[in-house]
């Protein structure tokens, strides 16, 4: 495990199975036995596990289905209820691997061929002492727990701004005071941005608000805040582009009112697992990455680094959430994830003019490559957190 | 005035490559270095093997994939019908050559007048034909009012609708003509677009070109499946040779189709896809099967089985979602979404360095072809563009559509049917 430093240092025992490759030898990732590895067959009438007694630490249960119904693989506890592990959805002749952080302890393992019933095949599973420390402190179930009380109320906190901003924004734009509307399109969209990887979870809600030009197909209509953007900001629209009249204007700008509440409706009752947290945090990194750091979210009006801003605030909001439990889990992790964090507002920090930032045309080539760098450089080991956390 | 064309290279044809007035001889005289030709074989990756140029249809179709492409988009310069006519007859004539393992002309590239540059570029002097293809198609562009052919212009050959996603560069969209070299030895393909290239100077320009290696699919059931560079196999459900019945019905146009002349031709659409793999690779493993439907390993469907086990999507999990999601690659691009319409599928993975942000410039090279690209390629395209959940890792940065015209026999040249000269 020192070949890596913590930095890149995979879940043990993916490290352990891509060290193994390096010889020359075809590729053959996920197949080649780590040797905390213990394969388990899944048939219609047995549950077999290949050891019954393992070391401490990472294991991976190598769950193969060789039956003909969907099964699934649980490692419980001591008393043959509480779940420890589990790896679901596993079709016929399909392998799929459960890995799970185990503690000294007696175990149980069981199938579920047809996902129905008490399952089949169970067997005691020892977990002997390795002498590896893996003793958390608190209550991690009362943690994830608060985690999602607070990330439900942090999503209704920005929809209900992003409520009251848009009706300013609609109010002004069809009234004509485009300047208004200028000044409080960005300073808006930043409540949807802040919790987008949520708010555009209602496949049939964000093509109808935040839909881009480029991604529209023949024959459908554009509607939403880019619509109204470049309308707004019609400076580098192409030649022959016209001015909406007063009717497409009421249509574009009630749409989006009724659209945003009824957005607002959605959340409300809205939970998230631990796992949908941290993936959001990545998926706001991956928003930054694809749409912000290279200028084409907001085409018109080049406001991206209001943009920017909010997908980070989003993440780290996530982040900080989950960043009590991950600090028991893997220290250098968070230490990691604090210190890029703080990397990347640094850089928008340079950036701030006024009560918002540069337009992204202003920005250098050099600027706009020092922020992709580090929203790499956060993103990977970000991607990291929700497999530390699970486990 | 008929032209033989085993007898070389036109004159125009000759500048291009030697400046010397020189008429040919035949086919096989000359070639520094020929290797023997010899017949076709099935097995590609066998570096000797070659393809023939002449037939009922093109090479480079159902041939088995070969491991390297390149493909290039030319744009024709302002010349008369009859000088386009010959840059087809002088492209065939050094495609034959070149596909036989030949040097473009007839002298090769170490021989000739001494103080004429050669006809061959050389780069693949002392090199197999790698199981060269060289493939002919003709754009949308091609059937406008410069040569008069805007009445032979196939019905099939439509403009391709704007794709919601579509992120397309102008400098990578269409072109008058395309030439798709395939071989196991990727400089055999550039010394055929290369030279084919310096052929046309004066006659028609390069719009665009791409390089491919590692082929995405496998055209016969021999071929092993590949991988993308999302690290999963491509194309294990495509049209293979050996289904000739199946081939007949999706790939190869009749001559009831509406277009005479294209009768034993197909329809080929090439779609540059850059892939984002920096985000691509710090996705789960979870999130990358249920995007693709298919496991990671062994590219078996998520409903169970192995690689070539059908998907069954019915097969329900936990809370009785299905275990194919409704949007996963394999659901949308399958036969059964789009009444049985299928395509034969023949891309290439790219690398283009990186951009100015630090990212490779990768992704797939998706070349199709198919009878009729309005009832195969366009739903399919559509679904996949609306709701494929990959496209949060991809977006279309070139386009382009091509007429295939049938086989030259050996007496004519490559489209001579347009023009009324078959």
């Amino acid at each position: 495990m020192t070949a890596l430093s913590p930095r890149f240092g995979y879940a043990a025992a993916a490290t352990v199975a891509a060290l193994a490759l390096t010889g020359c030898v075809p590729n053959n990732v996920g197949t080649t036995a780590a040797s905390n590895t213990i394969t388990v067959d899944s048939s219609a009438t047995d549950c077999a596990v290949s050891s019954t007694e393992a070391p401490s630490g990472n294991l991976v249960f190598s769950v193969t289905n060789s039956g003909d119904q969907v099964t699934e693989f649980y490692l419980l506890a001591d008393d043959g209820l509480r779940i420890v592990g589990e790896v679901e959805n596993i079709g016929p002749g399909i392998t799929r691997d459960l890995v799970v952080l185990a503690q000294p302890g007696e175990y149980f393992t069981v199938c579920k061929p047809g996902m129905v019933g008490e399952g089949i095949g169970s067997t005691p599973f020892t977990v002997t002492d390795s002498g590896a420390d893996l003793s958390f402190s608190g209550d991690i179930a009362a943690q994830v727990e608060a985690a999602n009380a607070n990330y439900k109320s942090y999503v209704k906190d920005q929809i209900e701004n992003l409520v009251v901003g848009t009706e300013d924004f609609a109010a002004a734009y069809i009234a004509g005071d485009d300047d208004t509307a200028r000044a409080l399109y960005a300073p808006t969209r930043v409540f949807w941005e802040r919790v987008e990887t949520v708010a555009e979870s209602f496949g049939d809600l964000d093509p109808r608000m935040d839909l881009r030009e480029a991604d529209l197909e023949d024959g459908q209509e554009w509607t939403g805040w880019h619509a109204i953007e470049k309308d707004l900001w019609p400076e580098d629209a192409e030649a022959g582009f016209e001015a909406y009249d007063q009717s497409k204007r009421e249509a574009l700008a009630s749409q989006l009112v009724a659209d945003t509440n009824t957005l607002y409706a959605n959340v409300q009752e809205l939970e998230f697992t631990l796992d949908q947290q941290t993936n959001g945090a990545i998926g706001l990194l991956d928003e930054v990455a694809s749409g912000k750091v290279t200028g084409e979210e907001e085409f018109w009006s080049h406001t991206d680094l209001w943009d920017f801003q909010a997908n980070i605030d989003g993440a780290r909001v996530l982040y900080d959430g989950v960043r009590d439990i991950l600090v028991e889990k893997d220290a250098d992790l968070a230490a990691t994830l604090d210190e890029e964090f703080e990397q990347l507002q640094v850089l928008l920090d340079a950036q701030r003019e006024g009560d918002g930032f540069r337009l992204y045309t202003e920005l250098s080539t050099s600027e706009i490559r020092a922020f992709s760098d580090q929203v790499n450089a956060l993103a990977e080991p970000l991607s990291r957190l929700t497999a530390v956390l699970v486990l | 005035m008929p032209h033989d064309d085993t007898k070389g290279l036109s004159r125009r044809g000759l500048l291009g490559l030697a400046g010397a007035g020189v008429v040919g001889a035949g086919l096989g005289v000359g070639g520094a270095f020929a290797v023997n030709g010899g017949g076709s074989t099935s097995t590609s990756n066998d570096v000797a093997s070659t393809y023939p140029f002449f037939g009922e249809h093109q090479s480079g179709i159902i041939t088995p994939a070969q491991d390297r492409l390149h493909f290039a988009a030319f744009d024709v310069n302002d010349i008369s019908r009859d000088e386009l006519i010959e840059l087809l007859r002088d492209w065939s004539y050094a495609s034959a050559r070149m596909t036989a393992g030949q040097a473009a002309g007839e002298y090769g590239p170490a021989g000739g007048p001494y103080d004429a540059p050669p006809d061959d570029t050389g780069e693949a002097l002392d090199l197999p034909p790698g199981g060269l293809t060289i493939t002919f198609g003709f754009g949308p562009s091609l059937f406008d009012d410069r040569f008069g052919l805007a009445s032979k212009r196939p019905t099939a050959l439509i403009d391709l609708p704007k794709f919601p996603s579509d992120a397309l560069l102008p400098e990578l969209v269409g072109g008058d003509l395309c030439i798709q070299a395939c071989s196991d030895d990727p400089q055999v393909a550039v010394h055929a677009i290369r030279n084919l290239s310096r052929i046309a100077f004066g006659r028609a320009t390069l719009r665009w070109s791409q390089l491919g290696f590692g082929r995405t699919s496998s055209t016969t059931q021999a071929q092993t499946t590949p991988r993308n560079l999302f690290g999963f196999k491509d194309g294990t459900a495509n049209l293979r040779a050996e289904d000739t019945e199946g081939v007949n019905e999706h790939v190869w146009a009749a001559s009831g189709d509406g277009t005479a002349w294209m009768a034993g031709g197909s329809y080929l659409v090439s779609r540059k896809i850059r892939m984002t793999i920096e985000t691509w690779d710090r996705t789960s493993l979870r999130e990358q099967e249920t995007i693709f439907g298919r496991t990671k390993g062994e590219g078996a469907p998520l409903s169970g089985g192995s690689e070539f086990t059908d998907p069954d999507f019915e097969q329900t999990g936990r809370d009785d979602a299905p275990l194919i999601d409704d949007a996963s690659h394999v659901k949308l691009a399958h036969p059964d979404t789009h009444g049985g319409a299928q395509i034969l599928r023949r891309g290439y993975n790219f690398v283009d360095g990186n951009d100015e942000l630090g990212r490779l410039n990768a992704g797939l090279f998706f070349i199709s072809f198919q009878r009729d690209p309005e009832t195969q390629f366009v739903p399919i395209q559509l679904a996949l563009s609306r709701n494929d959940l990959m496209n949060e890792y991809v977006r279309y940065v070139g386009s382009a559509i091509f007429a295939v015209p049938p086989g030259a026999s050996s007496s004519s040249f490559i489209g001579a049917g347009m023009f009324d000269l078959a």
